[in-house]
């Protein structure tokens, strides 16, 4: 290789670690707020797809269109309203996402409650209410947790597309790589966006474990 | 007491599930309903804590119309077992039970306290209670279901083929369990099986229902037995009819006799007076096989079973400790038989 340029420049990350930080934080807010928006969405828009059975198909197939749509696109035809290179521009697409994720995420979850474990909360005196509260949406949880990973994941590895629009977080580091076909902020960019899908993940499996001891060997049952 | 006066349920899709039912449930008893599939049990029982109401007719729980009960204090004060345990799979065990309690309002610790008397009582190990339900074994599971019906005391119990789901031997545990602890409690309890002799086990009265929710027969088991009512109730009661009528008749008028011999055998005891078996008169052979029968206790039934098991064909009487009383000579049980089965209906 001679004098080719090195995959990994050490000294450029130790002289630009501020700005990678910053870049780092901006993709964490950038991904997750989309997610913790869409599954405060996605409950209400869950339970009343299972109160009207009607709902849920239009519901679930206009996520599906949005979700089909090229995220490219979507930002750019946002940049009118919410201005280039601002962090709404990248969050509400994102956010369309993970409802697409996070909806029928919710309504199997509370699909995955067994009919008679629903009847006998019924006779013995639950109202509807407390029957959703205390009987329905504990036993949807392992079922939305897995959505969530899903959503998760996918939404930290979106975040980068934004970078062509001017806010993409760790993104920016491949555009600047690429420009200057200069190697480190490309790989820098990678690895950090993929121990931070991994780090989520499994935040969400623990939590999983323990919010729901009692899923854990349910599946290998 | 609960009465069904000219209930009648129709389902949305013109189905007639139940047709004009008229049927008392008396207090303190276990009353069965036992029908072929799809003749209404279910509905019938449901009916009663509101989860189906009825489309015409009445449903009286102790002079109340259930109607004018609000639904939800209405079930609190019914208890309700089913055969998929509907244990809530994210609670403990104890939280299991104590539902209905917590529901109620009660303090949490006097809910749990009352849990785990529950759980010793439908006799499971308190190390489950902080356990969940996929630990446990189908038939612990209902167990759990039991206990979890009675935490808060109702006076009433519906159970819908609780024990079906679960092995010949676990099914006959859970049923002497359910019979002692209502020899305890003696609830009012509503059970629905389609086996026969479930139904004759633990019934004091039994309503055999027909397709279309028709009552074909409302009994004691004995009388059941002994004079089904049409050609229906006889086929349902299947071939075996005047075996299993024994068990409804006692051994103790069976005729005893204290000497241990009979014609060419005698009864070996020990040290303590116990039967260890027949030995055949003359030498060589060793101890014959026996059968006993306590008859304070037992029915004729096991008085026939005792003479089968023995090559001397005879029963061996003994106390409740297990000591020699005598022996039922074939004359002694022929007769007794035949007056079981000629006789009017013996309760
Ligand atoms: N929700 C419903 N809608 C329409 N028909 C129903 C409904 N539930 C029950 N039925 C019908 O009503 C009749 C009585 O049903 P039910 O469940 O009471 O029977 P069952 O005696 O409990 O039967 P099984 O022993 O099989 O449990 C059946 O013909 C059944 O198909
Ligand atoms: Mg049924």
């Amino acid at each position: 290789m001679g004098d080719a340029e090195p995959l990994v420049r050490w000294d450029w990350i130790g002289r630009n670690w501020p700005s990678i930080q910053t870049l780092l934080v901006d993709h964490v807010i950038m991904a997750l707020v989309p997610v913790l928006l869409g599954l405060i969405i996605a409950l209400p828009l869950g339970l009343a797809s299972v109160r009207w059975r009607l709902l849920y198909q239009p519901t679930v197939s206009l996520m599906n269109v949005v979700y089909s749509l090229p995220s490219l696109a979507v930002f750019i035809v946002l940049i009118p309203l919410t201005g280039l290179a601002e962090r709404a521009t990248v969050i509400i697409p994102l956010t369309f996402y993970s409802l697409a994720v996070l909806i029928p995420a919710v309504v199997d979850g509370l699909g995955s409650v067994p009919d008679h474990v629903s009847q006998s909360a019924v006779a013995m005196g639950f109202g509807p209410m407390r029957r959703l509260l205390q009987v329905d949406l504990p036993i949807a949880v392992p079922v939305v947790l897995a959505g969530l990973r899903v959503a998760t994941v996918s939404s930290i590895s979106l975040v980068s597309v934004g970078a062509l629009i001017g806010r993409g977080g760790l993104g920016y580091l491949f555009i600047d790589g690429w420009q200057r076909q200069f190697y480190t902020p490309i790989v820098v960019g990678i690895v950090l966006v993929v121990a931070l899908a991994v780090l989520a993940d499994g935040l969400l499996v623990l939590a999983q474990r323990l919010l729901t001891p009692w899923a854990r060997a349910r599946r290998t049952a | 007491m609960i009465t069904f006066e000219g209930v009648t349920k129709r389902y949305g899709d013109g189905t007639v599930a139940v047709d004009n039912l008229n049927l008392q449930v008396p207090t303190g008893a276990i009353t069965v309903f036992v029908g072929p599939s799809g003749c209404g049990k279910t509905t019938s029982l449901r009916m009663i804590n509101r989860m189906i109401d009825a489309t015409e007719g009445r449903i009286l729980l102790d002079d109340q119309d259930v109607r004018k009960i609000d639904p939800p204090t209405l079930r609190r004060g019914i208890g309700y077992v089913i055969q998929q345990s509907g244990l809530f799979p994210h609670r403990k065990i104890v939280d299991n039970v104590a539902t209905v309690p917590y529901l109620l309002g009660w303090d949490k610790k006097k809910a749990r306290d009352r849990a785990m008397e529950l759980l010793e009582r439908v006799g499971l190990d308190l190390k489950m209670a902080d356990r969940y339900p996929f630990q446990l074994s189908g038939g612990q599971q209902q167990r759990v279901g039991v206990a979890r019906a009675l935490a808060a005391d109702p006076p009433v119990l519906l159970m819908d083929e609780p024990f079906s789901a679960v092995d010949p031997v676990v099914r006959t545990s859970l049923q002497d369990e359910l019979l002692r602890l209502q020899a305890e409690l003696q609830k009012t309890i509503v059970f629905v099986t389609h086996d026969i002799d479930e139904a004759i086990k633990l019934g004091d009265t039994v309503a055999v229902f027909r397709v279309g929710g028709h009552l074909a027969q409302v009994a004691d088991p004995s009388t059941l037995l002994a004079e089904p009512a049409d050609d229906f109730v006889e086929g349902f009661l299947g071939r075996d009819r005047g075996i299993r009528r024994l068990s409804f008749v006692s051994a103790g008028d069976l005729a005893v006799r204290s000497e241990a011999v009979v014609p060419g055998w005698s009864v070996a005891l020990d040290e303590d007076n116990r039967p260890l078996g027949w030995r055949p008169d003359g030498d060589g052979a060793g101890l014959q096989p026996f059968g006993t029968v306590d008859l304070k206790k037992d029915s004729l039934r096991a008085a026939l079973d005792a003479a089968l098991l023995a090559p001397s064909g005879c029963p061996i009487a003994v106390d409740g400790d297990g000591r020699f009383a005598g022996v039922v000579t074939r004359e002694a049980l022929d007769e007794a038989l035949t007056r079981a089965t000629r006789g009017p209906s013996d309760g």
